[in-house]
């Protein structure tokens, strides 16, 4: 045979092929980067990163690369389908039927329950990045039973931030890496901004800085830093509390920084009598009060050893101290009473709790105090500050944190996260270079200005909602309950239980609704959220409410609509289904309005433009929720006359403004009518084509002057003032002590001249309305026998895999088809279990069967899998023998939406008890070998998922090839 | 003479899996294409990928390290799977240095994949030839793509950037540079087979903080500090003494 190749490898595949490249956002995970899709002979034949997308800059991860095999899946659902009549639910019997006939049958029962009681209609969505047009479906409706996934992910991140530095990490802003030297992260912070941390990871790493991670688990981005510290999880908030100790005592706090920049000077009114105890110590009280703090509060001047108004010129307020006002009242700076409560908490004391030697503590906290200290940033850049000093440079003190789910997902987190924004404050870190930064819209007010209604009678038929359906309490009355202090809302967010639930309480939304408590609901509309699966907690018992019936023989929960693209858990059981379209066939906003992609040097936000045609009669939850809220004649959908106001979804994103003639619409690119203006300006009927024409994306770069210390950043916040970002330029002042919490306990001891809580909820508020933070162990934990359930059983996510929707991808389900329960080896050969041996993890709720694998890289008391990879038998058209089901397995058998009874029979929501966030990684396990001659296959196990009308079969070989025959070469 | 080749940096690779479906969406469509998959959606599914990630925990808690490792062709100087194959569908490409197989001339053999110690190849159980990593060879000299995309399709996926590409025959590349000064290395160099693909290895950066740093004179503490003031009422010896 003659040496020369036969097969040109340079030589084009297919032939005379007709190309195209079109530009949109990818949806593999939240993260939003720029794609550009090649598209041959109109297939698709390659995704890759758009180079020129600020987000990304080109790259690509694992999910977005493997796009293709979404849009193809053989698990979309490609029509609308009915539930067969003599089927029961959850069996999966459905029926094909018309869109109009959809349309009809929703516009009908919605119709009647919004002339009714609209708060019998609950729309709760998953990870759908379009709160802000589905929160406004809702408010329009007039029920304020809505929410998005945000309480069973990560709400106490953003909460416990936001009501501390008044922004938070992910979408809202992040470690500055580019200047940072050393960074630590806690938890596990993965699934979150993932590619553009990656992005910044390395260049940190590779121009010399210090990574340090704190997570009982190595594994992920933990695996290429300089340092693991082992954890114990539920613990992070001892650790925070004894650097705070350590950093207080050496004086390695910033303390210029605290003084101008945080509430830790103003004095504290300390009289216990007096109904403002606790409280600031005010000057007079403006005669109007908006949503800022007003700057009326004192400190004690060192130079004048006198009373004196903050940031008086020529003052300087000690931090420490105890002082008597002229009045007689004892007072003493918020960073005293810091000082007092993190007294106790030793590197000693801490030890004890997290498993990290004192030493290592107290090691810790000088890396961190030294280096922000020492290595200080100074850039050449001049602000004006809020209360108008000129400032001729910014100076940075290079440490950066990250942190999410880690954090978040217990019922401690709250304060945990609370401790955290107040270490990144000691070391004088916010939004400064280095340090943390603020992405637009945020920096907000302390609280944000949003509130949900305060009154049961802002729900009333045939109207809109009296306010928002979620928001930011700043105050006892800010609840949305009852006169007796009942819950309004079914999750029973914003109720003397979970006062500053401000993204809502799904996970217990389907528990409280079948039990009918705080009522009974009639249409539950879930989009995108497999709640009959890896969404809910306590999942079995889940999907028996899902199917349980009154004695009239009528579900407790009568009618269950479902969207999603796909063949999930979920979908079995409803009565509607409704086929969503994918991300590449579909027009999106990532709105500043909802969770924009800005970029620390200015708002961004960003487009989908369909660059496939909707599959089979898929249609985006978008045009559903535009076209019933036509039908519905919801006002925001419909002219003064009721006719139809949008054409479609795409009209509706142009021409939509929060105000008539306001100027501030979902997109903030090309407004204005030839597309001259930027953030606001008038509907533009040719946005759509500009952001088209511009990468998908709209990216205003800030001056350099208002890109640093937004907090306080006069020029920043007029700036944003004046686009309408915000309705107050006035400093924010970082909440080292939080007069928000502070105000919950008052009521709750029956001061302050706010509503108080019901009786049996008094302990509950005063103890965990802190105005400082305070360590305790998690809720569960603390009702858990330690001794017979003596691990912690954690869940995270894997890098190519997002929430349970991947394992239909054929692609990424080859990199993780099951999933093991990881187990630190020692801990295993102490209980003779072995590597690979097939197991039961058992909770006081319940039980799974699953197969052990052996790590060194696990903390001996923690066990910890890969989240959503385990399968109902048959779900997302996956054959009931695959391994997803057979030996994947879902940890969430294990715990509960709810904690053990109170006293009186009932039952708090397993959640912090600030936020209502889901504390998925409270509980507590033991694991033993399974009994001999027990099948080596999960458990629990369900009946297999049926195949509906209009699914494809699923092949049992694959050979993609995109866009035509290949002549030539391997065949 | 040019030898292209991947420079993998160990130091920043968090093991997320991009370059695995990067790979794999592009040469499925590609000249090497399709990758088949077989049980796609069934128990055990299986197909050809031309990179793979590797997890490794190394030592005991607590003193253990998690390891990413990408492995993929590396592209021998001396490929053992070239020699072997009894129709000369294993090549090696003079221009590039670039290791292929000639799937017209494969007949599935498989002496290749025995041949070579680092595992590196993959046969197509559909179409029954071998494949493995062409470095994108019909990316790189594809002059239809605009320079920046000239590149493997990993290469240009990776978040972390850990995986450079480029001419290891020649000293002023990147690659070059960065196996001599990050202490690049080759897999198995007792096998004489020279890989061209080079790995580089953690690299950890440390502080020292002296004591004396924890002192400083302008502590703050100092400025808070108030020596305790006895009340004006208090006693004193002015009371009962005159001198």
């Amino acid at each position: 045979m003659s040496s020369a190749p036969l097969h040109d490898p340079l030589a084009p595949p297919v032939t005379g092929a007709t190309t195209e490249v079109r530009y949109t956002t990818c949806y593999m995970c939240a993260c939003r980067c720029g794609i550009r899709v090649h598209l041959r002979n109109g297939e698709i034949r390659y995704i890759d990163g758009n180079p020129d997308h600020p987000l990304n800059g080109g790259v690509i991860c694992a999910k977005g690369s493997s796009g293709i095999m979404k849009q193809y899946s053989p698990a979309r659902l490609t029509k609308p389908l009915r539930r067969k009549q003599d089927s029961e639910r959850g069996a999966g019997e459905f029926e094909e039927i018309s869109w109009e006939e959809t349309f009809s049958i929703l516009a009908e029962r919605l119709g009647k329950v919004r002339a009714t009681d609209p708060k019998k209609f609950a729309l709760f969505t998953g990870r759908d990045q379009m709160q802000a047009l589905t929160g406004m479906f809702a408010r329009q409706f007039g029920t304020p039973n809505y929410a998005a996934h945000g309480g069973f992910c990560s709400v106490n991140m953003a909460a416990g931030m936001i009501y501390t530095i008044g922004g938070s990490f992910w979408e809202f802003g992040g470690p500055d890496l580019e200047r940072s030297r050393l960074f630590i992260m806690i938890g596990t912070a993965e699934d979150h901004h993932s590619n553009p941390l990656k992005v910044s990871l390395s260049k940190f790493k590779r121009e010399g800085g210090r990574f340090i991670s704190i997570n009982p688990v190595r594994t992920g981005y933990s695996a290429i830093a300089d340092e693991w510290v082992p954890i114990r999880p539920g613990t992070d908030g001892a650790l925070f509390l004894a650097i705070i100790h350590e950093i207080i005592k050496l004086g390695l706090y910033d303390r210029e920084f605290l003084v101008r920049y945080t509430n830790s000077g103003e004095l504290v009114n300390l009289d216990a009598a007096h109904d403002e105890f606790g409280m600031f110590v005010r000057t007079e009280v403006p005669e109007e009060e908006g949503c800022y703090d007003p700057q009326n509060k004192l400190w004690w001047d060192r130079n004048t050893n006198k009373p004196v108004i903050t940031h008086s010129e020529g003052a300087d307020p000690f931090l420490r101290g105890e002082f008597k006002l002229p009045d007689g009242t004892p007072v003493k700076p918020a960073f005293q009473l810091l000082q007092d409560r993190v007294e106790e908490y030793t590197p000693e004391w801490a030890e004890g709790i997290t498993g990290i030697s004192a030493d290592t503590i107290r090691r810790l906290a000088h890396e961190m105090g030294i280096t922000a200290r020492d290595q200080k940033i100074e850039l050449p850049i001049a602000w004006t500050d809020s209360w108008g000093k000129e400032h001729e440079t910014v100076t940075g003190n290079p440490v950066s944190f990250h942190a999410m789910r880690g954090l978040a997902a217990h019922s401690n987190g709250f304060h945990t996260i609370r401790a955290l924004s107040i270490l990144m404050t000691m070391l004088g870190t916010i939004d400064r270079p280095g340090g943390f930064r603020h992405k637009t819209p945020f920096p907000r007010p302390i609280p944000p200005c949003a509130r949900t209604p305060n009154d049961p009678r802002a729900v009333q038929p045939n109207t809109p909602l009296d306010g928002m359906p979620l928001g930011w309490p700043s105050d006892p009355d800010d609840l949305f309950v009852n006169a007796d202090g009942s819950p309004v809302r079914i999750d029973k967010a914003f109720s003397w239980e979970y006062p500053l639930s401000a993204h809502g309480l799904m996970h217990n939304v389907i528990t409280n609704a079948w039990r009918g408590d705080p009522y009974k609901i009639d249409t539950l509309l879930l989009f995108m959220a497999n709640m009959a699966w890896n969404s809910s907690m306590n999942t079995t018992e889940v999907r028996k409410m899902l199917t349980d019936k009154e004695e009239s023989g009528e579900y407790k929960i009568p009618f269950i609509v479902v969207c999603d693209a796909f063949h999930s858990e979920t979908t079995a059981f409803a009565d509607l289904v409704l086929p969503d379209t994918t991300y590449l066939e579909r027009h999106d906003v990532m709105s500043m309005l909802d969770r924009p992609i800005s970029e620390f040097d200015g708002p961004v936000d960003a487009v989908r433009i369909p660059v496939m045609p909707p599959t089979g009669e898929c249609k985006p939850f978008q045009e559903v929720l535009i076209e019933l809220g036509t039908r519905l004649k919801l006002p925001a959908f419909v002219t003064q006359d009721g006719q139809r106001k949008y054409r479609d979804y795409p009209d509706f994103i142009v021409n939509w403004e929060t105000a008539p003639g306001s100027g501030i619409g979902f997109l903030s690119g090309w407004r204005g009518k030839g597309g001259e203006k930027s953030m606001r300006g008038e509907p533009n009927p040719n946005q759509w084509e500009m952001y088209a024409k511009n990468n998908c994306v709209h990216h205003e770069v800030l001056p350099r002057s208002y890109q640093y210390m937004r907090n306080w950043n006069k020029g920043y916040l007029e700036w944003s003032q004046r686009n309408g970002i915000t309705r107050y330029a006035e400093p924010i002042l970082i909440h080292l002590y939080s007069e928000v919490l502070q105000k919950f306990r008052l009521a709750a001891q029956g001061k302050g001249l706010t509503r108080q809580p019901p009786k049996n909820l008094a302990k509950r508020v005063e103890t965990y309305f802190d105005p400082l933070p305070f360590y305790y162990e998690p809720l569960e934990t603390q009702t858990s026998d330690k001794r017979k359930y003596p691990l912690s059983a954690l869940t995270q996510r894997p890098m190519a895999m997002y929430h349970s929707w991947d394992s239909q991808n054929a692609w990424l389900r080859q990199i993780h088809s099951h999933n093991y329960l990881y187990v630190n080896a020692q801990t295993a050969r102490n209980i003779d279990i072995n590597d690979g041996d097939w197991i039961w993890c058992e909770s006081q709720w319940g039980k799974v069967r699953c197969m052990v694998r052996y790590s060194e890289a696990v903390e001996p008391g923690t066990v910890w899998t890969w989240n959503a990879i385990g399968k109902a038998a048959g779900a997302w058209n996956l054959t009931p023998q695959a391994n997803e089901s057979q030996q994947g397995f879902l940890l969430n058998h294990l715990i509960s939406e709810e904690l053990p009874p109170q006293p009186d029979g009932s039952r708090y929501s397993n959640s912090d008890p600030v936020t209502g966030q889901a504390a998925w990684y409270d509980v507590r396990v033991r694991i033993y070998k399974t009994a001999e001659g027990e099948p080596e296959q999960t458990s629990p196990q369900f009946e297999p998922m049926k195949k509906y009308p209009g699914m494809k079969d699923a092949p049992n070989w694959l050979a993609y090839f995109g866009g035509g025959r290949k002549k030539g070469g391997a065949k | 003479m040019t030898q292209l080749a991947l420079v993998i940096d160990l130091n920043v690779c968090v093991g997320c899996h991009a370059c695995v479906t990067s790979c794999k969406e592009w040469n499925t469509s590609g000249s090497a294409g399709p990758l088949c998959d077989e049980r796609p959606y069934d128990e055990n599914p299986t197909g050809t990928f031309f990179n793979r990630v590797q997890t490794y925990e190394i030592g005991t808690f607590p003193n253990s390290e998690t390891l990413h490792f990408p492995k993929s062709c590396l592209h021998c100087e001396d490929p053992p799977c070239v020699p072997v194959c009894p129709t000369g569908a294993s090549y090696k490409r003079k221009e590039d240095g670039i290791v292929l197989v000639d799937y017209d001339k494969c007949i599935g053999c498989k002496y290749c994949s025995w041949a070579c110690p680092y595992g590196a190849r993959e046969f197509d159980e559909k179409q029954k030839v071998m494949k493995k990593c062409t470095l994108c060879v019909d990316r790189i000299y594809d002059m239809s793509m605009p320079e920046a995309d000239r590149k493997p399709s990993c290469v240009k996926a990776c978040p972390t950037n850990a995986r450079l590409f480029g001419d290891i025959h020649d000293p002023e590349s990147a690659v070059s540079k960065a196996i001599r000064e990050d202490g690049g290395y080759a897999l198995m160099p007792e096998w004489g087979t020279h890989p061209s693909n080079h790995y580089l290895p953690r690299r950890k950066t440390k502080v020292k903080i002296h004591e004396d740093e924890l002192e400083r004179a302008d502590n703050p503490l100092k400025l808070d500090q108030q020596l305790p003031k006895p009340d004006k009422d208090q006693s004193t010896m002015d009371d009962v003494s005159a001198w």
